[in-house]
């Protein structure tokens, strides 16, 4: 609540008092510039002003995790995050988690056949890769925190912390 | 790159078209919407052929012996991208890794129902797909054949290699331009025997999963055309008001924004980006009214509780004599249940893309009925109906919601007055508040018991704006009580409502299966022997034409579930539901096991047994019943809608809440083997789920659930 509360504040001041700027961001390891409103999130930047469409826009309010990308490793709700907030960050999104598209995960996905739709899938994948970044063999109990705030609306949650074992080689 | 057309099939449904074949498909979703079928490890691309043959609409032949095969229907996440092109390979006999998926457009010369709905996909289109694999190969077989001068049913065909007794071999890659001239029936093919399969029931994963897990462009919403621009749209705040004047000084001042467009009572704000066309729309000051009295849910409460007790004019259906059945009871048992209005909430917000043009009308989107859609644009925009053209994206969930128009509409409406490509995006507080949701319902169940056997059955239906379907009288369990009467009220209301994932069904079968579970217990009987002593007595009428669903069929899931949860076996810390319902011509029976956990009860562990026929790709099957079961607890559970003056008390999911993980049980799924027709699974596992979870949880808390979500009523129940 705290968070969307906020959020609707910030969005009823700044929409005639924010100005355009310049933005030097560093996304998957390449650097964009970028020219937008200081109070663009960077879900619309990747995806309107740069082309990366595959963090997704769910709820606007850092409620279901669709947006899920990496801020200098960490994982952050992009669709609630400033641009003008980034500064220097490295910030990867899913077309940057691996090269080849093989990151295990990526892998654990595939042999699960996790999606359904698959459209929060992306969300998914980059708070765990977030997780077992920090934690190599994550608990049932860690993986359920860690994915507490990602809304599968198809119901693949258990394919999910399948693949998130089998990617962290818990059998 | 060369494209050939075959000239075979021209009196058949597997027509050749230029449109459907040709270079149009080719140019335009060539790089978008190729996905080759994955495999458990990464290998390189597919080389594309430098010549394509058309077969028919289905398949093209590369001269590299790669295939393409284009998937028909819409996807929505059931898996159809997958298993339709799986039936046409295995009957066309090419290695599956052979074989890059195409989403084909909406195309309905060539193809019979692009629908997502209803679960019918598979069902409906089994023998199209079968036919157009199987004459395709009976062309390349012919042509092979000519060549070496032998006949056609000498030859065989392994992995798109066709050999002749000799020991000739050709494949279809070097064949198929010689193939050209031949002309074969569809109808006269010789489809293969169910024990030569060598890819339907296996394990083919997902063809867009390399796509889905590296972020490319897919949906609807990944739409990027040149020149386009993105529009948010302000709807009337409640239902049933009308737009009488707006300001909108202030959204033309945002940067980005373009334009400010009033169509009907919405108003568009155009911009160059979402989010200035999104600050654009808040910026909007607009002045509302209401010409009929604002709804809330209390007032439909008070008129459907009403109306249950009201007869009805027309009965859906009526068996035998109810009122003596009731007469003549040794008891009576009368229950209320009642569900709230759920919005779809797919993750994927509404959205589509449109160019409206003196020429034509281009489209690309989400859509579930894209043939449907098509006419209504055609319609509003006064157009012809060829006109229209669209483009089929992957859709980021539907449930329903998705096979109403009105999104398209708006983009087609909002592109023909700015003269410009827009894409429409739903908010997701537009996506929840403009909803086409679950109807609130309640029904009134009552039996009339005697000697132990349940002698009348009584179900009444109040539902704001709408009333159960017309098969549903003819589902269990009808026939199996001889005096048997299904009545039907609507209350009329300003509130959109439509088809939510297995519509009537998703809230009915709880409301009987949990009815059911009381009745065993006033009996004194098992809930599963109730139930198997109720199909009994419906065999007698199997011959009855009206009746879709199969005692048999019933009892067999019934009789898997119950085994393969060890029903009745459990100990006393774990407390079991059972539910069985027949929807969307698929049988299900589910188990429910529940614990106590820090107090609560929690549903731990659902058992599966369906009966869909031959299974196509059960690695995909089993994740759709998986997600069926957990989407029906998460809703019957926790989904709860109201409306206050018109207006819904959710819009965003800060106060509409969806199962997470964390509550999600472990789902066990097993299928009953059989080689029947196969039939759908977007649907069927969800009507049981509510109820056998309630089953349950009465055997844990001793308290019945009358009322969803669940989580409200144990609350008021303490």
């Amino acid at each position: 609540m705290g968070i969307s509360a906020k959020l609707s504040n910030f969005i009823e001041l700044k929409y005639t008092a924010s100005f355009m700027a310049n933005y030097t961001l560093k996304i998957n390891k390449k650097i964009h510039q970028v020219e937008v409103d200081e109070d663009t999130p960077l879900l619309w930047v990747l995806r309107d002003t740069i082309g990366l469409v595959g963090t997704k826009y769910g709820c606007g309010i850092a409620q279901c995790g669709a947006c899920s990308v990496h801020l200098d490793g960490k994982v952050v709700r992009s669709c609630i995050l400033p641009v003008a907030s980034i500064g220097n960050k490295q910030i990867t999104t899913i077309e940057g988690l691996s090269e080849k598209g093989d990151h295990p995960l990526q892998r654990a996905w595939r042999e699960h056949d996790v999606p359904q739709c698959g459209y929060c899938q992306a969300g998914q994948i980059m708070t765990a890769a977030s997780l077992l970044k920090d934690v190599k063999k994550p608990s049932d109990q860690q993986i359920e925190e860690a994915m507490a705030g990602q809304i599968c609306r198809c119901g693949t949650y258990n394919r999910i912390k399948a693949a998130i074992k089998t990617a962290a080689n818990i059998s | 790159m060369t494209v050939i057309n075959n000239k075979l099939d021209r009196r058949s449904f597997v027509k050749v078209s230029a449109a459907a074949g040709g270079g149009i498909v080719l140019g335009f979703t060539w790089l978008s919407s190729c996905s080759r079928p994955e495999r458990a490890e990464i290998i390189p691309e597919l080389e594309l052929p430098d010549t394509w043959v058309n077969m028919n609409a289905y398949l093209k032949i590369g001269d590299n012996g790669v295939i393409t095969i284009m998937s028909p229907n819409p996807e929505v996440g059931q898996n159809v991208k997958t298993s339709m092109p799986m039936i046409v390979a295995e009957e066309l006999d090419v290695d599956w890794q052979q074989v890059i998926v195409e989403q084909a457009p909406l195309d309905t010369k060539n193809f019979t129902r692009q629908v997502a709905g209803g679960s019918q996909s598979i069902r409906a289109e089994w023998d199209n797909l079968r036919k157009a694999g199987a004459t395709a190969k009976a062309v390349l077989v012919a042509a092979a054949a000519r060549e070496w001068g032998v006949d056609p049913s000498t030859c065989t065909v392994a992995k798109g290699i066709i050999s002749s007794e000799t020991g000739d071999k050709v494949s279809y890659g070097e064949i198929a331009n010689k193939a050209v001239d031949i002309e074969i029936d569809p109808e006269t093919v010789t489809l293969k025997g169910i024990s030569d399969y060598q890819i339907i029931k296996t394990d083919r994963r997902n063809v867009d999963m390399q796509k889905i897990i590296t972020g490319q462009s897919l949906y609807g919403i990944d739409t990027k055309v040149e020149g386009m621009v993105y529009a948010s749209v302000l709807r009337p705040p409640a239902f049933g008001q009308k737009l009488q004047s707006y300001d909108d000084s202030e959204s033309r001042m945002v940067n980005g924004v373009i334009d400010v467009i009033r169509f009907k009572e919405k108003i568009a704000v155009l911009a160059h980006s979402n989010w200035a066309a999104m600050k654009g729309k808040k910026a909007l000051k607009a002045e509302w009214i209401q010409d009929t009295p604002a709804e809330n849910t209390e007032g439909h409460n008070e008129q459907l509780i009403a109306l249950l007790d009201l007869e009805a004019s027309e009965p859906r259906r009526k068996d035998g004599d109810i009122a003596k059945a009731f007469a003549e009871a040794d008891q009576v048992v009368e229950k209320i249940y009642e569900a709230p209005f759920l919005p779809h909430n797919c993750l994927e917000p509404m959205n589509f893309f449109a160019h409206v043009t003196e020429e034509k009308v281009e489209c690309i989107g989400p859509i579930q009925t894209p043939a449907g859609t098509q006419m209504q644009i055609a319609r509003a925009l006064d157009r012809e109906r060829d006109d229209v053209h669209i483009m089929l994206t992957r859709m980021g969930g539907g449930f329903g919601r998705r096979l109403y128009g009105d999104f398209a509409l708006e983009a087609c409406e909002i592109s023909s007055l700015s003269g410009k490509p827009v894409q429409v995006l739903f908010t997701r507080e537009d996506d929840m508040a403009s909803g086409i949701y679950r109807p609130a319902t309640k029904y009134k169940i009552r039996a009339g018991l005697k000697d132990g056997e349940i002698t009348g059955y009584h179900i009444t239906e109040a539902c704001v704006n709408g009333n159960m379907y017309g098969l549903i009288p003819n589902f269990f369990p009808a026939w199996c009580i001889d005096n048997y009467l299904v009545e039907s009220h609507r209350l009329d209301s300003n509130i959109t409502i439509g088809a939510w994932r297995a519509p009537y069904t998703n809230f009915l079968a709880y409301a009987e299966q949990a009815f059911f579970d009381e009745v065993a217990e006033v009996l004194g009987k098992d809930p599963v022997q109730l139930r198997l002593d109720l199909y009994n007595k419906a065999k007698q009428h199997k011959d009855d034409e009206r009746m879709q669903w199969s005692p048999d069929r019933m009892e067999a899931v019934l009789k898997l579930a119950a085994e393969k949860s060890d029903w009745g076996n459990k100990g006393s810390d774990v407390y079991q539901g059972v539910s069985v319902y027949y929807s969307h011509n698929t049988h299900v029976a589910e188990v429910a096991d529940v614990i106590i956990k820090e107090g609560e009860p929690f549903v731990k562990k659902v058992t599966v047994a369906v009966d869909c026929g031959i299974v196509v790709n059960p690695i995909a099957a089993k994740n759709l019943v998986e997600g069926g079961v957990i989407d029906g607890i998460g809703h019957a559970m926790y989904g709860d809608l109201l409306f206050n003056e018109g207006k819904p008390n959710a819009t965003n999911f800060n106060a509409f809440r969806l199962i997470k993980m964390h509550e999600s049980p472990q789902v066990e799924v097993y299928f009953v083997e059989n080689n029947d027709h196969p039939t759908g699974l977007g649907e069927p596992a969800l009507p049981p789920a509510g109820g056998a979870v309630a089953n349950a949880i009465y055997k844990a808390t001793g308290k019945r659930l009358y009322s969803q979500p669940f989580v409200k009523t144990m609350e008021i129940l303490g």
